[in-house]
């Protein structure tokens, strides 16, 4: 098949570019609302939430490629979070507040401590395997939080302070701290543009994640292809098949697991870049449940999936999660007052402090009805509108005799 | 086919050019505003950023109802509170500087984590333009940098901490509520009057900053006395079950436990110390006590009968009889039926006051609010006269000596005062060792 210059085939160059444009134009997508309208609360495009959805994109994407290919479900990725945020604050403490050689460390130290415990957890399969991960991320946040305290700053999470040294930033400008940066452009700055009675935030530290999140997903895309894919694909599907043909899958596997684990120390150094303050909190097995969560929601082993949930999860915490009982008031203020009182109490259990039943159950209902994830569903909707909207079940199959489709790969993008 | 396709990819390319043609401009930062988040409308945002799960929820959500009485005074409904005690007049019940007053609210879960991802939605998506709450001295001072840095004021909660406004204060941050010093400096005198100056003190401390200071604090006070301090002990936050934690104490010769505890997690603990008969022992031929140097109310009514007898200090007590108390007591228990707490009493008091200095500076900018906050004294807020020192951005008013009443007349009635320590006793200087190490650095606008 032929390729390009990037080494995609056309349909996943086509794919590509369609993620660098859905990244590129978040601030505008994610804004869709005027401001001042009753919608306006499901605005999204806000610097914070779109350098989230970006960064635990990138998590996601990490996490699949271990789980997804391998279906190795580790479930102790939030340590390598919670570790490439401490190493990339260090780094802003130490050396200097441009955030190119923290986000590098924080990847080194991440992939460092990955190989370790992924050499040990990765001796066992299966439910011990998850088990075995889940012990040493407990570890790594126990550690975090109390025995560490002089390198982590225990539970009030290592800050930024007056008095670091930052040997490559120089003299101390004034007497306010200084912020991450990339060559003097600070990550906070935003342009904002009003038009069409919207306020888009363009933001540096948005578009810097989004960027690395292209190249993270480019990555991606090119493992998933390479025949080191291939490979995991194959653990995931037969390993005893596998050692048979006279393979060994260790190092296969631990590869997958150390490239998994520098995608999170990138995704969590990236968090530090956004907002230098690395919490223990980051390592908490629910953190690291939370991506387990977020692949299987938009549908695990395929290149899309995991960023559609992270998308859709993050949305869902920071939106519903401000939806309080006085906003309620304000949209059903024009039911009588005793039925306004019971809809308000219902729509309360599923926002504000209550966003996670919200959450559950669209979990529910997507593994029940969508097993494939957020991403099988727009693929059953794409086909709808594709073959228009005619009847189908289990025995109206277009190949019935399953004939190998010369012009596709493996199955799973 | 072929050439839809085409031309759908030169579309995407075209797009993505686009694209990065609008990434460009991201170099200059927004110029339309003087100072972050300046009120463009008829109304005003506030940020309520309390802990609305973990250890520490139900003190969230007593300060979550003070914040909504405030926000009501301001507007001029109801009775008005404390606005009519306040020893300035700058606010006229419509509002601040006429815009009306309109809040967000958010979870901190206890988590300086999701405290700062709740505070900067504030900022960035409501356009709150000051931040309030936290029951956290963790959360305070994660919350307090991030403001710093965002160019908005901080309004600290409950924080009793005395890094919050020590090693690491910021110019944008202030504290209206007490800290451990004051609480150490206060209780030290009542306790070697009931107690004696021959004690041996065991701490069981909370492994955070606040506990962390606490303990530095009570000890310091305690060994001037001629106490000695048998151990201390960190315990991790929200533990849940103290009991291994208690068990190594029937092993030494300590004769007073101090429990640096807060929220659920005293109650817990004060309830296992109990449990274990700590409270019935003789040691060195002395009754065993046990102290507890922060209480409120809300943990006094977890912990039940445990807490008759014990001694604590407090910020607020809602029996006060001073004109400002009654009023607000008067506004909070008309509005949900029973007396507030002092996390809701401080909360309270810090909308107000940051309302006021808006008023009293004509201006939302935060440089002119800290002005107007810096050295500002003032009464009628509930605690007498109170000064907001401008050297560390802390209040100093009268601390109350408070303990566990034996014969509680009502659910709400649990503790009593013994003594009121005036302001002159637990006032330090701006550089005071156990404050020392931080800089306020200088207000941001944004």
């Amino acid at each position: 098949m032929k390729k390009n210059i990037l080494g995609l085939n056309p349909k996943d160059t086509k794919f590509l570019l369609i993620v660098v444009f859905l990244t590129l134009f978040t601030p505008i997508l994610l804004q869709p609302f005027a401001a001042g309208s009753e919608l306006a609360q499901f605005n999204g495009g806000y610097p914070d939430l779109m350098q989230k959805i970006a960064i635990f994109g990138i998590f996601a994407v990490g996490f699949n490629i271990l789980f997804g290919l391998t279906g190795y479900l580790s479930f102790g990725h939030a340590a390598f979070l919670g570790i490439g945020s401490y190493a990339a604050v260090w780094m802003f403490k130490l050396l200097t507040m441009n955030v190119i050689p923290g986000i590098l460390l924080a990847m080194v130290v991440s992939g460092l401590f990955a190989a370790a415990i992924g050499y040990v957890s990765l001796r066992r399969s299966g439910i011990y395997f998850s088990i075995l991960t889940l012990a040493f991320a407990q570890m790594c946040y126990k550690m975090a939080y109390s025995v560490l305290t002089p390198l982590t700053n225990g539970e009030t999470g290592l800050q930024l302070t007056l008095n670091d040294p930052r040997i490559l930033d120089g003299a101390q400008q004034g007497s306010s701290l200084p912020v991450t940066n990339i060559f003097g452009l600070a990550m906070n700055s935003s342009y904002k543009v009003e038009a069409l009675g919207r306020v888009f935030t363009f933001n540096v530290g948005f578009y810097f994640c989004a960027v690395i999140a292209i190249l993270a997903f480019y990555v991606a895309i090119r493992l998933f292809r390479s025949p080191f894919g291939m490979m995991l694909r194959a653990v995931k599907s037969n390993q005893q098949r596998m050692t048979y043909t006279g393979l060994d899958p260790k190092p296969y596997t631990l590869a997958a697991f150390v490239i998994s684990g520098m995608y999170a120390g990138l995704a969590g150094g990236l968090l530090a870049a956004m907002d230098p303050l690395a919490g223990a909190d980051r390592m908490l097995w629910t953190a690291s449940g939370e991506v387990v969560i977020m692949t299987i929601l938009g549908g695990a082993g395929t290149l899309m999936g995991p960023v559609l949930g992270a998308g859709v999860i993050k949305y869902l915490e920071n939106i519903f999660s401000k939806i309080n009982e006085g906003v309620l008031h304000d949209w059903f203020s024009f039911l009588p007052d005793g039925v306004e009182d019971v809809v308000i109490w219902v729509f309360a259990r599923f926002t504000g402090e209550g966003w996670h039943l919200t959450l559950g159950v669209t979990f529910m209902l997507v593994v029940t009805f969508l097993p494939g994830g957020l991403i099988e569903g727009l693929k059953r909707l794409a086909s709808r509108i594709r073959n228009g909207s005619q009847k189908r079940d289990k025995y109206d199959d277009p190949d019935p005799e399953h004939r190998p489709d010369p012009g596709k790969r493996v199955a799973g993008e | 086919m072929t050439k839809t396709d085409l031309t759908r990819r030169r579309v995407l390319k075209s797009g993505a050019v686009a694209g990065a043609g609008l990434a460009l401009p991201t170099m200059f930062t927004s110029g339309a505003y003087a100072f972050t988040n300046e009120p463009m409308g008829g109304t005003v945002t506030l940020g309520f950023n309390v802990p609305q799960s973990g250890p520490y929820a139900d003190e969230g959500a007593d300060e979550l109802r003070a914040y909504q009485l405030a926000v009501e005074h301001l507007n001029g409904e109801g009775d008005g509170g404390m606005l009519n005690t306040f020893s300035s007049k700058a606010l006229e019940g419509n509002g601040i500087l006429g815009k009306k007053v309109d809040y967000v609210t958010g979870d901190t879960q206890t988590k300086s984590d999701a405290a700062r991802a709740s505070a900067k939605s504030m900022i960035e998506k409501d356009g709150a333009v000051m931040i309030t709450g936290g029951s956290s001295s963790g959360v305070a001072v994660a919350v307090q940098g991030l403001c710093q840095e965002a160019g908005v004021i901080f309004m600290a909660g409950l924080t009793h901490s005395n890094d919050t406004t020590g090693k690491d204060k910021k110019a944008n941050g202030f504290r209206h509520f007490f800290n451990a010093y004051m609480s150490g400096a206060a209780l030290a005198p009542v306790l070697a009057a009931r107690y004696g100056t021959d004690r041996k003190a065991y701490h069981l401390t909370a492994d955070y900053t606040w506990g962390w200071t606490q303990e530095e604090s009570i000890a310091a006070a305690t060994e001037a006395l001629g106490w000695q301090t048998v151990n201390k002990v960190r315990t991790p936050l929200g533990a849940g079950d103290f009991s291994s934690y208690i068990t190594p104490v029937l092993q030494t010769d300590a004769d007073v436990l101090i429990l640096n505890h807060y929220g659920g997690d005293m109650v817990n603990s004060l309830t296992n110390a109990v449990q274990f008969g700590l409270r019935d022992k003789m040691v060195n031929g002395k009754q065993f006590e046990i102290v507890v140097p922060l209480f409120s109310r809300l943990m006094a009514r977890g912990a039940g009968e445990n807490i008759k007898g014990i001694l604590g200090s407090t910020n607020w007590h809602w029996s006060l009889t001073d004109e400002g108390s009654q009023a607000f007591v008067k506004s909070f228990g008309t509005k949900y039926g029973f007396p507030p707490s002092q996390a809701a009493h401080t909360c309270y008091v810090q909308t107000l006051l940051y309302a006021d200095a808006v008023a009293r500076a004509g201006s939302f900018n935060p440089c002119a609010v800290v002005e107007a906050l810096e050295g500002y004294e003032f009464d009628g807020l509930g605690n007498g006269p109170t000064l907001y020192r401008a050297e560390d951005h802390q209040c100093f008013k009268d601390v109350l000596v408070v303990r566990g009443k034996e014969n509680p007349t009502s659910e709400f009635d649990l503790l009593e005062v013994v003594e009121i320590t005036p302001a002159a006793q637990v006032t330090y200087a701006p550089d005071h060792p156990m404050f020392a190490g931080g800089a306020l650095g200088e207000c941001n606008a944004g």
